[in-house]
């Protein structure tokens, strides 16, 4: 490995300087506003607050409605992540097949990248609106009671279908730059060694994949957990029922909402835990399974 | 074991057509080289006989079965790719055993397969191993593996040697040459090195801009060059040659340039015709009262030079080989015979070889 070294002692510095500011105004300090707060409870109006050690976290894992939320959490990431990928997934190597018009997939694939997650949300809502819905009404009228207001399977449904479809295209543009790294040869060679199509795209494409699939799994685990707050806002706002509030929405709910600081900082931060454990076991496990080429 | 028959092939693009109607008959067991400049159709003739590119028109048929519209898998060949084509997440055990896994081959058939290959090939030692721990000479042997336990009716080879060093070339060209020794397949192989193809070939093909130009034995393309592309193609340094007509006796050549080439033997047959005249640098002997040259540039390899010569001040350059280390200036002038056995002509509108 080459290493290169700057003459100058300062410059370096001084070049990393910003990207520091901003992990720092951005990132550390809110993170350690919300470790700190998490040890204080304060009263209602914000004139006084008193040290309470590690109460709010046992209030809060012992709530029953954090425990639901974190199994919504749990549900909704894995279900988003899935559908994320395979449809990202899907449509890349359905555009890789293609050999006219390539291009023209590719950009309107990328398209809903482009769209706020509180747009994409109120997108979904109004196509699946009981009542003015384009597909709500379809779907009343084959028969099915559609209401994600009032039913929570429905409205975890919507929400989910909603988060994924954001997330569709960044997977999508990742796995196609990666099908499209597979030299040429290496499909023509399994064809010749007798793979149909399919066997061909399981046993060399998907395995060569691999290092893209672990990148992207990992993204959109942190995607769902974090970054699906404006989508269940806008579609559901946690309800009906808390059926779609995640950890995350839980947090904005009893802080800003609620008032909780305290309580709010403590799920803040135990969010955090469990995203940087799970990333952690992606990296210990899943990364085993990957092949750098 | 297995022929391969070209019938009139033709691939286009759209409108535009690449090969121009290919004949060929390809004996069982026959190793082909199939030589020709980059973009003259040579890997696309190959990839039309692996089943990779449709045939636009005309048959390709092996073992007397058109093959035409049989995908790849079922064509029974093997080939191995200019960049080796391996699969990079599989040993090279796994590699080799790829298609015989997938034809169902029962687990100690292939195990025993893939030994025998790897035994033949120096790879055992090597198996566990991913091809990017292995040197670009081991990839190739795994690639030439993966062929061979299959033992299919054709080896296709595309290029396979030219990312290799000069050495690693040289020393796999030999081994090629054993392994079709010993197992006598059909192979068809695509270079554009002229020397691969002269050493491998039992016959070559010899492509330019999508026609074939020759089909016949190293020996017989080299010492009979069909066309002047032929001559020029084949041959290093290429062979020497020079436009102009005959005079009226038969005896005098008149080079376009106005230079003249005094002939040892008359050809009346072929006064009145624009001609092209070649001789190879071999050919070309030292004489006393030979035909004068001026010395432009000498190329000295050790066992032997070439030396770039002018024909008076503004005539055809004619490279000689000299054995030897040859030392010679700039300017001097050297004096060279043509003997007659050692003449090519061909037509200078055609460029076909006339024959006496």
């Amino acid at each position: 490995m080459r290493r290169t070294t700057f003459p100058n002692k300062v410059l370096p510095y001084l070049l990393l300087a910003p990207q520091i500011a901003i992990t720092l105004v951005f990132f550390f300090w809110p993170a350690g506003q919300a470790l700190w707060q998490s040890l204080y409870r304060e009263d209602p109006w914000g004139l006084s607050s008193a040290f309470v050690g590690l109460d709010n976290f046992t209030r809060v894992l012992t709530d029953p409605n954090y425990l639901h939320s974190l199994q919504v959490t749990a549900a909704f990431s894995a279900a988003t992540a899935v559908l994320a990928l395979a449809a990202g997934l899907l449509f890349a190597v359905m555009v890789d097949g293609l050999s006219r018009g390539k291009r023209i997939y590719q950009t309107l694939l990328i398209w809903p990248y482009a769209v706020a997650p509180a747009v994409a949300g109120m997108l979904w809502l109004f196509l699946f609106s009981p009542a003015m819905g384009t597909f709500g009404i379809l779907l009343r009228r084959a028969g099915v009671a559609w209401d994600p207001l009032l039913d929570g399977t429905q409205a975890f449904l919507l929400v989910t279908v909603a988060a994924a479809w954001k997330q569709v295209s960044y997977n999508f543009i990742f796995f196609l730059a990666g099908l499209q790294a597979i030299p040429k040869s290496l499909h023509e060679a399994a064809a010749i060694d007798g793979a149909s199509p399919l066997r061909r795209f399981w046993t060399v494409a998907f395995p060569l994949l691999s290092p893209v699939s672990f990148y992207l799994l990992v993204v959109n685990i942190v995607y769902a957990f974090f970054d699906t707050f404006g989508v269940i806002h806008a579609v559901t706002g946690g309800g009906p029922a808390k059926a779609t509030e995640t950890l995350v929405y839980k947090v904005f709910n009893d802080g800003y909402v609620g008032l909780d600081l305290g309580a709010s900082s403590a799920q803040s931060v135990i969010l955090m835990a469990i995203v940087i454990a799970l990333t952690a076991v992606q990296f210990r496990y899943v990364e085993k399974k990957v092949h750098y080429a | 074991m297995a022929t391969i028959d070209m019938r009139n092939v033709r691939k286009s693009y759209e409108q535009h057509e690449v090969i121009h109607g290919v004949d060929v008959r390809i004996a069982d067991g026959e190793f082909i080289v199939i030589v020709g400049p980059s973009g003259c159709g040579k890997s696309t003739l190959l990839r039309m006989v692996a089943g990779l590119e449709e045939v636009t028109a005309g048959e390709i048929a092996i073992d007397d079965r058109v093959v035409n519209d049989i995908e790849p898998a079922h064509r029974d060949i093997a080939m191995v790719f200019q960049n080796y084509a391996l699969y990079p997440h599989m040993s090279v055990f796994d590699n080799m055993a790829y298609g015989l896994k997938i034809r169902g081959t029962p687990k100690d058939e292939i195990r025993r397969r893939v030994d025998e290959a790897a035994a033949m090939l120096e790879l055992g030692h090597l198996l566990e191993r991913r091809p990017r721990q292995l040197s670009g000479g081991q990839r190739q042997r795994v690639a030439m593996g993966r062929a061979l336990v299959r033992a299919p009716k054709v080896f296709l080879f595309d290029e396979p040697l030219s990312n290799l060093d000069a050495k690693l070339r040289v020393q796999m060209r030999l081994e090629i040459q054993k392994l079709h020794r010993r197992l006598a397949t059909t192979s068809l192989f695509v270079t554009h090195d002229q020397v691969e193809a002269m050493t491998l070939a039992q016959r070559m093909i010899v492509m330019n801009a999508g026609r074939v130009e020759q089909v016949g034995t190293p020996h017989e393309v080299y010492q009979r060059p069909a066309t002047t592309f032929v001559a020029s193609f084949i041959g290093s340094p290429p062979m020497n040659l020079v436009e102009g007509t005959l005079e009226a006796d038969g005896l005098r050549f008149r080079c376009t340039s106005g230079d003249h080439i005094d002939l040892p033997q008359a050809r009346h047959d072929l006064v009145g015709r624009a001609l092209v005249l070649g001789i190879r640098p071999e050919h070309l002997l030292p004489a006393d009262d030979g035909l004068v040259l001026t010395v432009q540039l000498v190329e000295s390899l050790g066992a032997e030079s070439f030396i770039h010569t002018r024909l008076g001040e503004a005539g055809p350059e004619l490279i000689v080989r000299a054995g030897g280390l040859a030392a010679l200036r700039f300017g001097e002038l050297v004096s060279y015979r043509l003997p007659a056995d050692a003449l090519h002509w061909f037509d200078a509108t055609s460029g076909l070889r006339i024959d006496a």
